[in-house]
């Protein structure tokens, strides 16, 4: 037993994880992180200070990898496990919670509704243009008034003739004025529906929200419509209840459970890097105590939130995954990430607050992811209901 | 036009290689990647038969391990592997070497064979142009640009004070340089049909190809220490100094 020689742990992959993947799921992994290092990381800062994102050109390249809608099986998607796309989550949003707000949005809030619920015909008329990146999606849930609570939507939709005529403003809405389709979903007198409406229908506009301090790489828009009109075979034919948004949402949540790890690996390792570089006292940082006990903290919540994911990646891709998981690692992954950033921050000390560094970026998108998708409070909520059976929410 | 790329795994170049004792053999690693110049071959293989719709077969000589590198390259849009895999070729020098990729290349058939210039743990430098010598066809070597043609092949050679245009007939064996190609990110649809490719394995005995007489290794040093470079101070002649520095090592 004593020759038995162990190398010293990876900073970077402290538990070995990469060893629970399989070869497949870590080319997958690679091919992202690659194609992140080298085309978003060097240019996300700037897209970020600018607010612009060259959004054709992206969904160009990430229609190139496959990775617009990758866990969709036919219709010119890859059809990789569940696994596999949390793990591209988890690469994109090492480059930018932005970024991968892009992919999430197009392949579980608009293709995964047209997939799940859509007929043939629309099937065939959105996916492989979308899966190609050619055309771009959103998705219209949240009001102005109505966000945790969206069953309170006032966005409606009523028959007239053959058509169908939508009314209603959406709010917070990602890819919004760069979107060539919208998945908006209303009130009818049959249930919640949703309709894919074009963007370029009459009575559609979509201006985009300015001023923001988070996800600036990212483009958040309003939706408006006014008398939107559509033909019923724009109706998903799957679905007429909540059910409908909420598989979506339920989706999305999943990819951020692993993608709010992906921003906090990259404050990790940008603050392990800066503490062994940076020299005060004649030593580096990283030599302090009180440094090393941040660097522990961020390394040990980086790897159990990393591990947390592949565990729901692994029941999901079993069929096993219950909402309630879903919420636990969007709950306790998202704020986890923030607590890094943040810590991560104060290690950078004043270059922490530049956008030289991708901290501080990091740190201000994660505020939005703590909150998109179903806040942390209400993440708190579901766990709550299934482990006492009793509903808080009202 | 059917290309055969000659690819090969090595240890991942972040991590420390280790040789044997005695021997001073490279140990491989289960794990191995396909070598960084080969990305560039298999690209160069692609794009010369993406127009016609010939085949790219890779072709690898070595331990095949989990045989990860190999499946990167079909990951790329490579069509089929041969493996040759034999204990007997453990330690084998640049010749042996040639003649088995030979051996294996001479089962297909092919308008271009290609290969890197030189492994990334090897270094040699001499394989492909001792493949062509026993496949008795031209070698065009260090390319940074190809173009087939109806029967023939066009390259720049590079060279130190620029490129050789250099034409020959086909069937043709080229060496590429880094950055021939921008090689592409293997797709996800690439990776995932790469599992279902076909991998021929081969062993010396199916091929009949025979070792060259053996090469051994006698001993390994340590390349030197860089040592600190000079440093000229500008006391407003640093610019004499510079010149002249140039001027002795003959670079103006």
């Amino acid at each position: 037993m004593s020759d038995i020689s162990f190398e010293r742990p990876d900073p970077r992959d402290f538990l070995d994880i990469d060893s629970l993947l399989s070869e497949e799921e870590i080319m997958l992994r690679d091919a992202v992180r690659t194609y992140v290092r080298k085309e978003i990381v060097p240019n996300v800062g700037d897209w970020w200070e600018e607010g612009e994102l060259p959004s054709d050109a992206l969904a160009k390249a990430f229609g190139d990898i496959g990775l617009l809608g990758m866990h969709l099986e036919g219709y010119g998607c890859a059809g990789t496990s569940a696994t596999a796309y949390g793990l591209a989550c988890l690469e994109l949003e090492a480059g930018d919670s932005g970024i991968r707000s892009f992919v999430s949005v197009q392949g579980s809030l608009v293709m995964f509704p047209i997939w799940k619920f859509g007929s043939e015909e629309q099937k065939e008329t959105w996916l492989p243009r979308m899966a190609k990146g050619e055309v771009i999606g959103c998705f219209g849930l949240t009001e102005p008034d109505s966000g945790s609570d969206p069953a309170s939507m006032r966005t409606n939709a009523s028959r007239d003739g053959g058509d169908w005529l939508i009314n209603g403003t959406k709010m917070w809405i990602t890819n919004g004025s760069i979107a060539d389709v919208a998945v908006v979903w209303a009130r009818t007198d049959e249930g919640v529906r949703g309709f894919i409406v074009p963007t370029d229908t009459p009575g559609f506009s979509a201006p985009e929200i300015k001023k923001k301090a988070s996800l600036r790489a990212s483009v958040t828009s309003e939706l408006i419509l006014e008398d939107v009109r559509v033909p019923d075979d724009f109706v998903l034919p799957g679905v007429s209840s909540m059910r409908g948004p909420l598989s979506c949402l339920n989706e999305a949540r999943f990819g951020i459970a692993f993608g709010a790890i992906g921003a906090a690996r990259a404050c990790y390792e940008s603050a392990l890097d800066y503490s062994i570089e940076r020299h005060q006292f004649d030593r580096p940082i990283a030599s302090f105590q009180l440094t090393q006990k941040k660097l522990v903290e961020m390394m040990v919540a980086v790897q159990r939130g990393t591990l947390l994911a592949l565990h729901l990646g692994r029941r999901k891709d079993d069929g096993k995954l219950t909402p309630e998981q879903v919420s636990f690692g969007k709950f306790d992954n998202v704020r986890n990430a923030l607590e890094v950033a943040r810590t991560a921050r104060s290690i950078l000390g004043a270059n922490g607050i530049t956008l030289e560094y991708p901290v501080f970026r990091h740190m201000a998108n994660l505020e939005t992811v703590y909150t998109y998708e179903g806040t942390n409070e209400i993440h708190s909520l579901v766990m709550g209901q299934a482990i006492t059976g009793l509903n808080a929410f009202t | 036009m059917n290309v055969i790329v000659c690819v090969k795994q090595i240890p991942d170049p972040a991590t420390p290689y280790r040789l044997e004792e005695g021997t001073n053999w490279l140990i491989r690693p289960e794990e191995q990647i396909l070598d960084d110049t080969d990305r560039y071959g298999v690209e160069m293989g692609l794009q010369l038969v993406e127009p016609s719709g010939g085949t790219v077969t890779v072709v690898s000589m070595g331990p095949a391990g989990s045989g990860q590198g190999i499946r990167q390259a079909l990951a790329m849009g490579a069509d089929d592997a041969i493996l040759i895999e034999d204990t007997s070729l453990r330690g084998s020098d640049a010749l042996t070497t040639a003649r088995v990729l030979a051996a294996a290349v001479g089962r297909r058939e092919f308008g271009l064979v290609i290969a890197g210039t030189e492994s990334t743990d090897g270094y040699s430098g001499v394989v492909p142009q001792m493949l062509a010598e026993i496949l008795d066809v031209p070698a065009l070597t260090y390319a940074t640009k190809v173009e087939v043609d109806e029967g023939s092949v066009t390259i720049h050679r590079q060279t130190v004070a620029g490129y050789d245009v250099v034409t020959s007939s086909l069937p043709a064996v080229v060496s590429v340089t880094a950055g021939v190609v921008e090689p592409r990110y293997p797709t996800f649809k690439g990776i995932m049909d790469a599992k279902k490719k076909s991998i021929e394995t081969l062993s010396m005995g199916d091929l009949g190809a025979e070792r060259a007489p053996e090469q051994l290794v006698l001993s390994i040093v340590d390349a030197a220490e860089r040592t600190a470079g000079r440093k000229i101070e500008d006391d407003g002649d640093a610019h004499e100094a510079i010149v002249a520095l140039l001027a002795e090592r003959k670079v103006i």
